[in-house]
Parts: structure tokens; C-alpha cells; sequence
């Protein structure tokens, strides 16, 4: 039942991804001082969203795993880390990408740029960590911890085109100043979007998480049979 | 005994076993002096181009050299179980924490202190133009480095490929701190006061500093004991 519901939410985002496509590049016109290749916002900008709360879930599971001491917890953080990456990987390609028509270069030592990949960097010793521990509680444990320090990154990323003065472009949605200064059309795709980028997500975090639960089923069997 | 009593006898415990043996003292030290000399050959040490990159050399030292210190900060009490034995003392884990910290922190300073007139011998700067604001600068970021190093240090000691695991996990975690301290040094170094858009380094620096200090003390537990 589980694993059909999951399916039905990924076939879903799958086609209101595909819907979105469809009015990004045939419905909805060229930005005017940018031209077409504006229209990679719309995948820029979700996934850090997508990626910033997917740590966020972590660095939340990783506490509630050291008050609890339940183990799906853990492979909540694990998997949200993991799909975490995946999606700022995505964001620091897209935006390269972006870079290369609009600044004439791939990559320059901004300071979103460079925390944005501090944070990747971090989030990938995380991953690194969870593999030099084997025992499975010390490793959550280890984990929870290594995940509480990783997560001020993310919070120093988020601020930075605050507090440097960056090339990066400003917020283009401000919750504090009641929206930006974009066409309404083009900002509800920018949410459409993020709403299709994020279930998708949310799907590969719970087909991730499920995974964690099968393999610690199995090492349990294992020890089991190594008793016997 | 109270937890500053506690503290501060950790923290002898440990100056003691190191000047006793100066292990890792001199290891540190001497490795410093190497690095400092690859640099030589890296830019040409006669040009202007030194006085612009000299704080990023130096935290490079400070840096690798410190990773040498924190590596033996928790691996130290190993042999002979005593890292149970100290787990299993009436010292609270914040206390032990603290206590190493501040045995390392007072370590890398004097590194530190060694590196920094070698520095400008060999590369003809003068670095002592403000000495009360390179202080406070060195003291911060060195505290930064040491707590980050320590946690982590407590973190890998039981692992397999702890030295290899140690430095890829404090590296990227000590990117905010060594960023801050390299544009702050330059600046000093060059003569010029911190003013207008620099502060910013300087809040990001006591920032990390709070935050990584009141975590590490709040999680120290769940790493020694669970």
C-alpha cells in the first residue's frame, strides 16, 4: 500500500514537472533583458530551495534521533542528506550554466557561490563519515553530531548575498518585503515549479529512507543467523 | 571539584604529557617551518605579491600544523585505555572538552608564536604594524580552529582511517573561520586598518566562534558516552 502511494506521488510529480516544461519553454515569453536563458531559474532556484530544506529536514531528524534514539530518524537524515546533494549539485550546475551566457564565465569566487559549495563539500564528508563507522547506533549517533555543525553553512549560504556584497542576483521572492519585483505569471511557475521539484524530492527521500530501513532489517537478520 | 577546577586539570594533564615527550610539539612545529619554506618556491619570495597572499600563507600554516596537534588531542589518550578511564571520571564531558581545548589552543599559539617572526624574516614583512588587532584576530581564529579540531578529533578517534577521515571532515568546517582570519591578516599585515565592509569578517569570526563553542560543549556527551 505504502510503496503504491509512494508511485502515484511520483508519477504525479513526474507529470507536473512534465506541465511545467511544457509552459516554460511554449508559454511563457523570453525575459526581457535576459533573454531565453532566464528560463533555467526555474530550476536554479527550486532546487536550493528543494536543497536547503531537505538539510534542514536532516539537521531536524539528526536532533530527534539523539532526544529519541529511534533509528528511522536517522534514515530520515541520511536520506535528506543524500537527496540534499543530489539536488545542490543541480543547483551549482544549473547556475554555472546560467553564469556562462549572462557573466561570460563558469564559475567565479563570489560568496554565494563559494558558501554554496562549502556547503556541498560538508554534506559530502557527512556521507563520508556515515562510511567509516560501521557500527549502526554509534554511526547515527556520529551522524546527528556532524550534522548540527554541517547545518551552519546552510544558514551562512542563505544569508550570504546579505551580508557580502556579491554578483550573485538578489532574492527574487522576499517573504519580509511581500514578494519581488517579478511578473506574477512567471513567479507562480517559479512555485509551480518548486511544488513539482519538491514532491519529486520528497519521493526520492522516502524511497531513500525505506532503503536505510530494508538494510538495517537485513544486518539484523544477519547478525541472527551469525548467532545461530 | 568544580567544573573551571576540572577544566583547568585536564587541560595540565595534558600540557604535561606533552612537554614531557613534545611529540607532537615538535612534529608540529618542524612541519610548519617546512611549509613555510615550500612557499619560497611556490611565489617568488623577493616580489610585492607575498605582502597580498601573506595571510592566506600563513593560515595555511597555522592551519596544518594545528591538524598535527588536534589529530593527537583525543588519540593520545588511547594506549592504555585511558580514554575510558577519563570517560568514566567524575568530569562531565563539557569539562574534558574544554579541557583538551584549551591544552591545544595554548599549543597552536605558541606554534603560532614561533611561525609568525620566521614569517617575516624570511619574507621581509613586517607584521607587528598592529599588534593588538593581529592578536585578537590570531586568538579568535585559533580558538575557532582548536574547538572545531577538538570535536572532531573526539568524533574520529575510534574510527578506522582516523587519520584520513579527521582532516576531510575539519577542512571544510573550518573554511568560515580560516576565510575570515586570512582577509583580516592580510590586511593587518599590509598596515591597513580594519574599517567599513571588513567588520563583516570580524562578526563572522566571533559568530562561528559562539556558535561552534556552545555546540560542541552541548554534544560532547552524546559523542564520548552516547
Amino acid at each position: 500500500m505504502r510503496n503504491k502511494i509512494l508511485y502515484l506521488l511520483g508519477i504525479a510529480g513526474v507529470a507536473w514537472l512534465a506541465r511545467n516544461l511544457y509552459i516554460i519553454f511554449l508559454g511563457l515569453p523570453d525575459e526581457a533583458a535576459q533573454g531565453a536563458i532566464y528560463r533555467i531559474m526555474y530550476f536554479h532556484v527550486p532546487s536550493w530551495w528543494t536543497c536547503f530544506a531537505a538539510y534542514f529536514v536532516s539537521g531536524v531528524a539528526g536532533v530527534m534521533y539523539l532526544v529519541k534514539k529511534n533509528q528511522d530518524y536517522d534514515a530520515l537524515a541520511v536520506a535528506s542528506v543524500e537527496v540534499g546533494v543530489a539536488f545542490t549539485l543541480i543547483g551549482l550546475a544549473t547556475g554555472s550554466i546560467w553564469a556562462r551566457i549572462i557573466w561570460g564565465i563558469w564559475w567565479t569566487w563570489d560568496a554565494r557561490l563559494t558558501w554554496a559549495l562549502i556547503t556541498c563539500l560538508v554534506y559530502a564528508g557527512y556521507l563520508m563519515l556515515r562510511r567509516a563507522v560501521d557500527e549502526p547506533t554509534t554511526r547515527a549517533r556520529f551522524a546527528a553530531v556532524f550534522g548540527a555543525f554541517a547545518f551552519t553553512t546552510v544558514a551562512i549560504t542563505w544569508k550570504s548575498i546579505e551580508w557580502w556584497r556579491t554578483q550573485h542576483p538578489g532574492p527574487v521572492i522576499s517573504f519580509r518585503t511581500g514578494g519581488g519585483n517579478m511578473d506574477p505569471a512567471m513567479e507562480n511557475m517559479l512555485f509551480s515549479n518548486w511544488g513539482a521539484v519538491g514532491l519529486i524530492a520528497i519521493v526520492l527521500i522516502a524511497v531513500r529512507m525505506r532503503q536505510e530501513q530494508h538494510l538495517r532489517l537485513i544486518e539484523a537478520l544477519r547478525r541472527q543467523v551469525h548467532t545461530l | 571539584m568544580n567544573f573551571l577546577t576540572q577544566t583547568l586539570s585536564v587541560a595540565a594533564k595534558d600540557l604535561r604529557s606533552e612537554f614531557r615527550t613534545k611529540e607532537s610539539f615538535n612534529a608540529a612545529a618542524s612541519f610548519a617551518i617546512v611549509i613555510l619554506l615550500l612557499f619560497s618556491f611556490a611565489v617568488d619570495p623577493t616580489s610585492d605579491q607575498i605582502r597580498e597572499m601573506s595571510g592566506g600563507l600563513l593560515w595555511i600554516v597555522y592551519s596544518f600544523s594545528a591538524a598535527l596537534i588536534l589529530n593527537r588531542s583525543f588519540a593520545r589518550e588511547l594506549p592504555n585505555d585511558c580514554l575510558d578511564a577519563l570517560i568514566a571520571s567524575p568530569v562531565s564531558g563539557a569539562a574534558l572538552f574544554l579541557g583538551k581545548a584549551l591544552a591545544s589552543f595554548v599549543l597552536i599559539l605558541l606554534i603560532e608564536a614561533l611561525c609568525l617572526p620566521v614569517f617575516g624574516i624570511f619574507y621581509d614583512l613586517n607584521w607587528a604594524t598592529q599588534p593588538a588587532w593581529l592578536a585578537l584576530v590570531v586568538l579568535l581564529a585559533t580558538w575557532g580552529m582548536t574547538v572545531i579540531g577538538t570535536m572532531f578529533s573526539a568524533l574520529t578517534v575510534n574510527l578506522r582511517l582516523r587519520e584520513i577521515m579527521l582532516p576531510m571532515l575539519v577542512y571544510p568546517m573550518l573554511i568560515p573561520t580560516l576565510m575570515a582570519a586570512m582577509q583580516l591578516t592580510t590586511l593587518l599585515i599590509a598596515g591597513q586598518a580594519i574599517a567599513g565592509d571588513d567588520f563583516v569578517w570580524l562578526r563572522l569570526l566571533i559568530g562561528v566562534d559562539i556558535i561552534f563553542t556552545a555546540l560542541a560543549v552541548a554534544l560532547i556527551e552524546v559523542v564520548l558516552v552516547g
